[in-house]
Parts: C-alpha cells; structure tokens; sequence
C-alpha cells in the first residue's frame, strides 16, 4: 500500500520532470527554429535570451527531478558540494572569459 | 611491408637514436638509471623478496603502506631532482664567458625535469603520502573511503615517475620547462619527444592526485571516529581536507591544458598553434588555473604539519585552533582567484592586473595569521628542540621572507621588472625549500617512529638539518641579488662579471644542500642499526596529542580494535589526562580491512605502457594499455570477497602484545626523550 | 556524519544502518567525482566560447551545424534519461526483467545519440570542417567529443550493469552502482544541456 503510494509519487516526480525538461528544449529549439524560418520575427537578442535562461531553468529541473537534489537534511551535504562547485566553476569560467577577452580586444585595438 | 613500417608498426618513432650516446654526461645518467633499476631488481631476486614486496607492499590495500611508498617514490624522485639542481648550479658557476660543461639543450631539459619531478613527484608524492598514512589514523578511521582507489593512484603517480626515469633514457625531455608553455612546446617547434614525455608524465600524475583528493576529502566527511567533529580534528587534517579539495578542483585545469597540448601535437588541432586560430595564451591560463591552486596544495599540508608539530614539541594546545582553520579555510578559497599574477605580463589590460595583484596580497593576511599563530603556541611552552622542532623554527624565520618577496612580486607593477629573472626563482624556492621540503621532512622525522616503530638518529638528524639550512640560504639568498641584477632564469651562460660571485656562492650552496641528502641517507642507515637502542613499539615517544599516537608502533593492520569515542581536541591528550588511554575494552569484535589487490599495481604499469607507447607512437601498445586499464576496472567490479576479517581473538592477541609492552615500558619524561630511555610510553608530567 | 536514523534515500536498501553509510559513502564520493569532471567540461566550455571567432576563414559555426540532427540528439537523451529513471524505479520497487528492459531502452537511446552524432562530425568532416581546420573546429570536436566519450562510458557501464545484475540479481553493491551510474548518466544530460544552450543554438542564430 505505502510502496504503491511511494512509487506513484516517484514516478510522478519523473514525469513531471521530462514533461518540464521537455517544454524547456522545446521552447529553446523554437525560438531559433522561428528565427531561422521566419526572418526577422524575433530579434537575435530575445532568441539568445530564451536559450539561456530556458537552460539554466532546465538545469534546475534536472537536478531536481532526475537528480534528486533538494533541501532537504539528507541531501545538504550534496547540495552544498554542488554550490561550492559552482562558485569555483564560475570563477574560473568568468576569469577565462575576462582575461583571453581583454587580451583580445587589445591586440584588435592595434590591427 | 617494407622493412621500415614493419619496425614502424611494432617501434614507433623508436630508433637507436633514441639512445643517448650523443653526450658522456647524458649517457652516464642513463647508465645510472639503468643499472641502478638492475641493480635494485638483482638484489631483490638475491634476496628473495620479490614474494613478500607483492603480497606486503604493492598488492596491500593498507593506507599505511601506500603512504609509506608514496614517500619512499618521492625520496628517490628527490635525489634526482637535487643531483640535477647541483648539476645546474654548477654550470652557472663555470659559464662565464665560456659554455661550461652542458650544451644548452641540456640544460633546458634539466630545468624541466627538475621542476616537474620536484613538483609533481617529490612534492606531491610526500605529501600524498604523509596525509595517507596520518591521516585516517588521526581521524580514528580504519582507512580510507576507497582504499582501491588509493592503491591506483599510487599507481598512476608511480606510472608517470617510471616515465620520466625512461625518458633518460630512451629520447629526450621536453626543454620548455616546468610549464611546458607552447609555442615552445608545440609540434611546429619541438617535433621530438620532449614534450610528449611530459605531457604524459604530467597528466598521469594529474589523474593519480583528482583520485587521491577525492578520496581523501570523502574520507575526512564521512569516516571520522564518534565524537570526532570538524572542528575537533587535528589542524593536519584541516589542512589535508583544504588540499584534497584544491586536488579536486585544480587538478582537471591541468588535465585540460594538457589534453589540449596533446590535441595540438598528435591530432594536427589549433588550441595553442601559432596558425589558424589557435591561442597560446589560453594554455597559460588553463595551466596557471591549475598552477596557482598546486602551489596551495603543496603548503598547506606542510602547515598541517607545522601545528602538530610546533604544538606537541611546545607541549600546548595549538594557539589559535579556529583562526588557524579559517585561515586554512580562507587560503583555499582565495588560491582560486589569483592565478593571473603568473603571467602579469602576457599584455592584458592593468585593470585585470589590479584585480588579481590585490587578490594576490590578499593571501598574506590569513598566511600571516598562521604565523603569529604558531609562534604563540611556542610562547611559555614546555619547548624541546627535537629534529622536527629545529625544521619549524628555520620554517618560522625563513619563510616569512619568501612570503614578502611574493608580496612584492604581487605587485604587477614590480613584477613587470623583475619576472623572468632569478629573484622569482629565489621566491618560491624559498618557499617551497623552508615551507614544503622543510615541513615534508619535520614531518618524516616526527612520524617516522609510529610507522616503523624505532626513533631516527638524532645527531644524523641535526646534521641533516643544519646542512638544509645553510644550504638553502647561500644557494638562494644570492638569487634575490642577481634576480635585481637583472639576472634571467633558465640561462646556461653569462656574460656579466658581476654575476659571478654570486653564482659562485649558489653553487657552493648546492653541494651543501647534496651534503645534507647524503646525510639524510646515513641517518637511515645508522637509524636502522641501532634501531633496538631507538624502539617505541609502544607507540607513545613524543608525548602524542592526537589519535595516531594512540596505537602501537607500528599501528596494527586495523588502526584501532575499538574505535575512539572523542571527548575534545588533540583527543589522545585527553584520554591520557583522565587515565582512558590503554584502557582494556570490555570486549573484542571481528574487524574486516581490505584484501589485498594487484589494481593498483596492474593499472599502473598499464598506465606507464600507454604513455609510452605514445610518446614513441606505438599505435598497438597504446591500445592495450588503455582497454587493460579499463578492462581491470570492469573485472574488479566482478569481484565481491574484496574484504578480509581479523578475528576477534586475533585482535585480542594483537592487541595484548600491545598493552603489555606499554605496561613494560617505563614512562619516559621529556628530558630523555631523545635517549635510548625513550621505549614509547610518556610519562604523564604536571606542567 | 551520523549514519543512524539517516536512510539513504534514493534507493530501498535494506534496514541495516551500515548499508546506508555505505551508500551514502560511495555516492557520496561520486558526487565529489561528477563535480571534478564538471570543472574539466567548464574550461572546455570557456576554452570553446574564447575561440567560436577563431575560423581562421574555416566554416562557423551557423555554416556546419544542422538544427534538426540537434534536436533529435536531445530527444534521445532525454528519453533516455527518463528511461533510466524509470529503471531506478524498477530496482526499488520492481522487477528483475522489466529492470533490465528499461536499461536495454536506455542503452539503445544512448547508442542512438552516438550514432546521430558520429554522423554529425562525419558530415561536418566531409564538408571541409575537421577539426584540424581551425581552432574553432578544434574547440568544438574536442568540447563536444568528450561528452560523447563520457556517453560511450556510460554506455559500456550500462551494459557491464546488465551482466551483474543477470549474475548478481539486485545485490546491495549492485543496487549502489546503480545509484552511481544513475547520477552519472543524467550528470551528462546536464552537459548536454550546457551544449545545445551554448554551442549549437547560439551557433545556429545569425
Ligand atoms: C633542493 C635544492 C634545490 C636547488 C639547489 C634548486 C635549484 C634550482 C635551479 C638551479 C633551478 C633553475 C633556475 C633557473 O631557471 O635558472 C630551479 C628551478 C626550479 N625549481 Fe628548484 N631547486 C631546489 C629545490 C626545489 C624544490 C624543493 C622545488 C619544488 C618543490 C623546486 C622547484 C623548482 C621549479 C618549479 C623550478 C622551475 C623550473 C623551470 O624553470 O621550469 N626546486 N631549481
Ligand atoms: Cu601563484
């Protein structure tokens, strides 16, 4: 009876992920599959946009639902493993962008 | 077929010109390697032991034992790198207005061998192998989380060690130095194996140390004894922790910038080409994003290892144990954000450069917490001047000088006049010489007795040490001087009369520094003879404060029969003060420890023949030795019985032994410690 | 940490408190695995985003990559990540066959993905943009590459799952490997995600 509810609860919880996960890419590919077929329909910027923040959306839903990362006590120490990664991630990446893309503005300056 | 691709198929770019008969000295060196290989592999075989080295040693699963041979791969891989360091200093001192003994060629692939060997197998190697072994003792753990895991990374760092001794022998090194920067590195420049050799070097060791602070940073989460909370662990563990989660985010940047290289010179790629599109700078970013954090991981566990020892040797708690935590803490995280200051000059903008000189300085501040730190611990403590002791005090007073040099290279502005140049190398090898090597050693000394259960000599000891330091300072100090005289590094020859002095003193520097490794060795030696006058089974001979001392010496395959309910920091201390130390438990239970395993050994040497089947091109060997790496890892998975139980009588018998000896042992008060009275039971002294 | 009245909770282990700090150990050490590699794809995806401008007169990105074979790729590894989660299921609450039904799905998804994409780089090859091309190309082969690698593994690892379970059953080491390969394989969704969002779409909008 419990092991029932507990598994319609899981499965619903993938469902509801894919379906969500589904959406998402669905919204991402449109929106450059619209600005391809239809030029002009939508600027650049809204395009790139939608891609970015439809994939950190789809990030978090990935983490969430197929993941299983939540806030819940069992899952803090996991949970804060993945933020302290994303900090470095983030110095790192942001720090590489910054850097080679000062570099290059310099010596474009000079051409 | 032709002849040649039949030779190609089988050999690669192997050839009789891979031998190094080109030079008397490069062919001596590889005559070294060679017969000392034979030599250690006969006598071995003449004494029967290869049995008991596979079934005790390479197959054993024991951190203990794993952390042993991680030192003892960084004590060899020492004495090669120090030789190459004298070999240089020594054509510095003769190649004025001459070209000295080494062609240019050599001297660069020394420079490169000598820092790569320095860096990725003695520094990290000890290290590893320090943590490993004291480690899990002093969390009151039983191993690691994966002690497989461990055995292979000892294999991976041994696989890229047995590399870089071959490249002596068969090719040449690489010759763009430590940091392997391309251009330089690049196939249109350096179509031989050099850089091949080093890439792969490199990224083995690269692999073997992610798995290593994986498996450490677990270990310390979740294997720690009841009671033992973060903040009662002992500051080494704190320290280990810090590095091992610096191995784990820093190491891939180097596995990336080196996967790349290999891209660039096997698979005709543009990361860092000169030509279509590529970019060189992006190979000192990837590297530096690594490099900067190493540097951390190289000093912390040796600040690990200052705190345990200053404290005990000071009979004190350490003074400060937060802030030194936060410190350690703060370090870490900044060591993320500062790597720019190894290339200030590559022509980024100065606001980059502000940015990341102000981060740079920012590191001193916890840096110096740390020190004023352990110098009031020593305050009105009950200070001996043990081997490990005499370490820590040059640490204190050498140090701080590396440390304010580097506060002057943070500056880009400085770092403008005087990068490339020998003040750099006079900075961080006065770091890593007091900081790393120094700490690296007072550790040895002062563990040495818990994991072979005899004392080092301490007269060999003292002149071991004296000579480091003398060494050091006349070999390094005159570096700032010529670094101001605008002195460039990595130069074979010079034209400057007023250099000469100064190289002159650095190379007599150098011998003093040979000196001391040679007395280092007959320390062990004599240690080894008279290691009856020097015995401490009973585990206790410094008057310990933390759990590993709270074991037999050596510890039993299990650490401990009953695993230690913590009460507090520097927990054995404790259990001494309210008399639960060697207290009987009520009763024993069967303990299971992992059986032995040829993983690490198989994987290693698979490792080691991939990596040389690519640097030579050998398309097949190369294949093999990848899918058997993966094929061990899939076969293993299969294997179930991966564990072996002590029985508990068994445990019983161990550990009667054990407290009998203690209970046989007098107390020994710390005035005699030193002295053959000394059997590893302290007596309890009112301070 | 404390491992007593703390379950593990992905997966129905037994009641022993010792399983659970096993399990907690191991996938534990996983994560710790999956965030190291994290860092290895970042600079890969930073190393990628300094040279979309380095053609060197090559093709662009918008000249090579085709929207519609995306797509598709995306399709299979979601599906396959939701047939994974429905195999986790099946450990938990079901049956040995269907368990190994869903994998069998699931490794043919993944095998499909590689397919579609080794027929990506072969066109992309055939079309004047190999990866000696330029350092754009370069960036690209090796970014999207290794994900493709990690899928292969990924792929072997399902298969090496299939044959424990068939001589194991659904034995605890078993059931925790299925844990650790769970998190890997929907791990690389995530990069997956990270590729389309930065280097097919963005390459496919003028
Ligand atoms: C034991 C005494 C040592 C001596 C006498 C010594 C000497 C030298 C010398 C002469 C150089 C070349 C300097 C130049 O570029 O002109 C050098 C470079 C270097 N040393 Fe040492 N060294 C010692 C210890 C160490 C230690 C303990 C480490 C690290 C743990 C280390 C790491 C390096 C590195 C990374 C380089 C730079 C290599 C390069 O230019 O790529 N050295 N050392
Ligand atoms: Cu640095």
């Amino acid at each position: 009876m419990n092991r029932r509810d507990d598994y319609r609860r899981e499965l619903r919880a993938y469902l509801t992920g894919l379906g969500l996960a589904v959406v998402l890419s669905v919204l991402a590919f449109g929106a450059v599959g619209l600005a391809e077929g239809v030029p002009g329909a939508i600027s650049r910027s809204t395009v790139v946009w939608t891609i970015g923040l439809t994939a950190a959306v789809q990030v978090v839903v990935h983490f969430r639902y197929f993941l299983h990362i939540d806030l819940t006590r069992s899952k803090r120490d996991d949970l804060q493993l993945i933020l302290f990664s994303a900090l470095i991630v983030l110095l790192m990446v942001a720090g590489t962008l910054w850097i080679l893309g000062d570099l290059r503005d310099r010596m474009m300056a000079v051409l | 077929m032709s002849g040649a691709d039949l030779w190609h198929l089988l050999f690669g770019k192997l050839s009789a010109d891979a031998l190094p008969f080109y030079s008397a000295i490069a062919a001596t060196a590889a005559g070294v390697v060679v017969c000392g290989a034979l030599g250690a592999a006969l006598l071995i075989t003449w004494l029967g032991r290869w049995r008991y080295l596979w079934r005790e040693w390479f197959t054993s699963l024991d951190h203990k034992k794993i952390g042993i041979m991680y030192v003892v791969l960084s004590l060899v891989m020492l004495a090669r790198a120090v030789v190459e360091a004298c070999m240089m200093r020594m054509q510095q001192a003769v190649a004025f207005d001459s070209a000295g003994f080494l062609p240019p060629d050599h001297f660069a692939q020394l420079f490169t061998t000598h820092g790569t060997i320095m860096i990725f197998f003695m520094a990290m190697p000890f290290l590893t192998g320090l943590i490993n072994f004291v480690m899990p003792l002093q969390i009151g753990a039983r191993d690691v989380s994966f002690p497989m895991m461990n055995s292979v990374s000892l294999g991976l760092t041994t696989a890229g060690a047995g590399l870089m001794m071959v490249s002596l022998v068969l090719g040449k090194f690489s010759t763009g130095g430590w940091s392997g920067y391309p251009p330089y590195t690049e196939l249109g420049f350096n179509p031989g194996v050099g850089p091949d050799y080093w890439i792969w070097a490199v990224t083995l060791s690269s692999l073997g140390s992610t798995l290593t602070g994986i498996n450490f940073a677990v270990t310390i989460y979740k294997r720690r004894a009841p009671g033992m909370t973060l903040f009662r662990m002992p500051l080494f563990c704190w320290t280990a922790l810090c590095a091992s989660i610096l191995m784990i985010f820093a190491m891939p940047p180097l596995t990336v910038a080196t996967a790349l290289l290999a891209c660039d010179r096997y698979l005709g790629m543009h990361f860092f080409t000169n030509s279509l599109g590529g970019n060189m700078m992006n190979f000192a970013n990837l590297f530096w994003l690594f490099g900067h954090p190493e540097v951390y991981i190289l000093i912390l566990p040796p600040f690990g290892v200052w705190s345990e020892v200053i404290a005990n040797f000071s009979a004190k708690y350490l003074y400060g144990y937060r802030s030194l935590v936060y410190a350690t803490m703060a370090i870490a995280v900044l060591s993320f954000t500062v790597w720019v200051h190894h290339f200030f000059t590559m022509g980024q903008s100065a606001d980059v450069n502000a940015a990341f000189g102000i981060a740079t300085m920012l590191i001193g501040i916890p840096t110096g917490v740390k020190i004023y730190d352990w110098m009031l611990t020593l305050f009105r403590g009950r200070v001996r001047f043990t081997v490990p002791m005499l370490y820590a005090l040059a640490f204190l007073l050498l140090f701080p000088l590396g440390g304010l040099t580097g506060i002057l290279l943070a500056n880009p502005a400085v770092d403008y006049q005087v990068h490339n140049t020998l003040f750099l190398v006079a900075h961080f090898h006065n770091m890593l010489i007091p900081g790393l090597l120094f700490g690296m050693l007072a550790g040895y000394h002062y563990w040495f007795p818990k994991a072979f259960g005899f004392r080092l000599d301490e007269v060999w000891g003292r002149i071991a040490f004296a000579l480091w330091v003398a060494g050091f300072v006349l070999a390094f100090m005159p570096l700032y001087a010529l670094g101001l005289m605008a002195m460039p590094r990595r130069t074979d020859a010079f034209f400057e009369a007023a250099y000469l002095p100064y190289t002159l003193v650095a190379a007599f520097g150098a011998l003093l520094i040979l000196a001391a490794l040679v007395s280092l060795c007959v320390q062990v030696w004599v240690s080894v003879r008279r290691r009856r006058e020097t015995e401490v089974f009973a585990g206790d001979p410094w008057n310990g404060r933390t759990l590993e001392w709270a074991t037999s010496s050596p510890p039993p395959d299990y650490n401990f029969a009953v695993l230690p309910q913590v009460e507090g920091r520097d927990a054995f201390w404790l259990m001494k003060q309210d008399g639960r130390a060697y207290r009987t438990p009520d009763r024993y239970e069967d303990i299971e420890v992992p059986r032995n395993s040829a993983m690490g050994p198989v994987v290693g040497m698979a490792g080691a023949a991939a990596g040389f089947a690519l640097v030579w091109h050998i398309g097949w060997l190369a294949i093999i030795g990848v899918l058997t790496m993966g094929g061990a890892l899939i076969a293993r998975s299969f294997v179930r019985h991966t564990t072996r139980t002590i029985a508990a009588d068994e445990v019983r018998r161990i550990e009667a032994r054990w407290r009998d000896a203690v209970a046989a042992s007098p107390g020994v008060t710390r005035d005699d410690e030193t002295t053959p009275a000394n059997r590893g039971h302290a007596a309890m002294e009112v301070a | 940490m404390n491992a007593q009245g703390r379950n593990y909770p992905g997966i129905n282990l037994d009641h022993e408190p010792q399983t659970h700090a096993e399990a907690e150990e191991k996938v534990f050490g996983f994560w710790v695995f999956l965030m190291s590699d994290l860092v290895l794809f970042a600079l890969l995806f930073a190393t990628y985003a300094t040279m979309t401008g380095a053609t060197a007169g090559g093709p662009s990105g918008g000249d090579v990559f085709e929207l519609k074979s995306t797509m598709i790729e995306t399709g299979l590894l979601l599906a396959s990540s939701f047939t994974f989660g429905m195999a986790s299921l099946e450990i938990k609450y079901g049956g040995k066959g269907r368990l190994f039904a869903w994998l069998a799905v699931t490794l043919l998804f993944g095998a499909l993905f590689l397919g579609f994409e080794w027929r990506d780089f072969a066109t992309m090859i055939a079309q004047g943009a190999p990866p000696s091309r330029s350092g754009f190309l370069s960036a690209f082969f090796v970014l999207v590459g290794t994900h493709g690698l990690h899928v292969t593994a990924g792929c072997v690892w399902i298969v090496v799952m299939m044959a424990q379970i068939a001589v194991f059953g659904t034995a605890r080491d078993v059931k925790i490997r299925m844990l650790r390969l769970g998190l890997f394989w929907h791990f690389l969704d995530i990069v997956w995600i990270a590729i389309f969002s930065v280097v097919y779409l963005p390459g496919l909008v003028r």
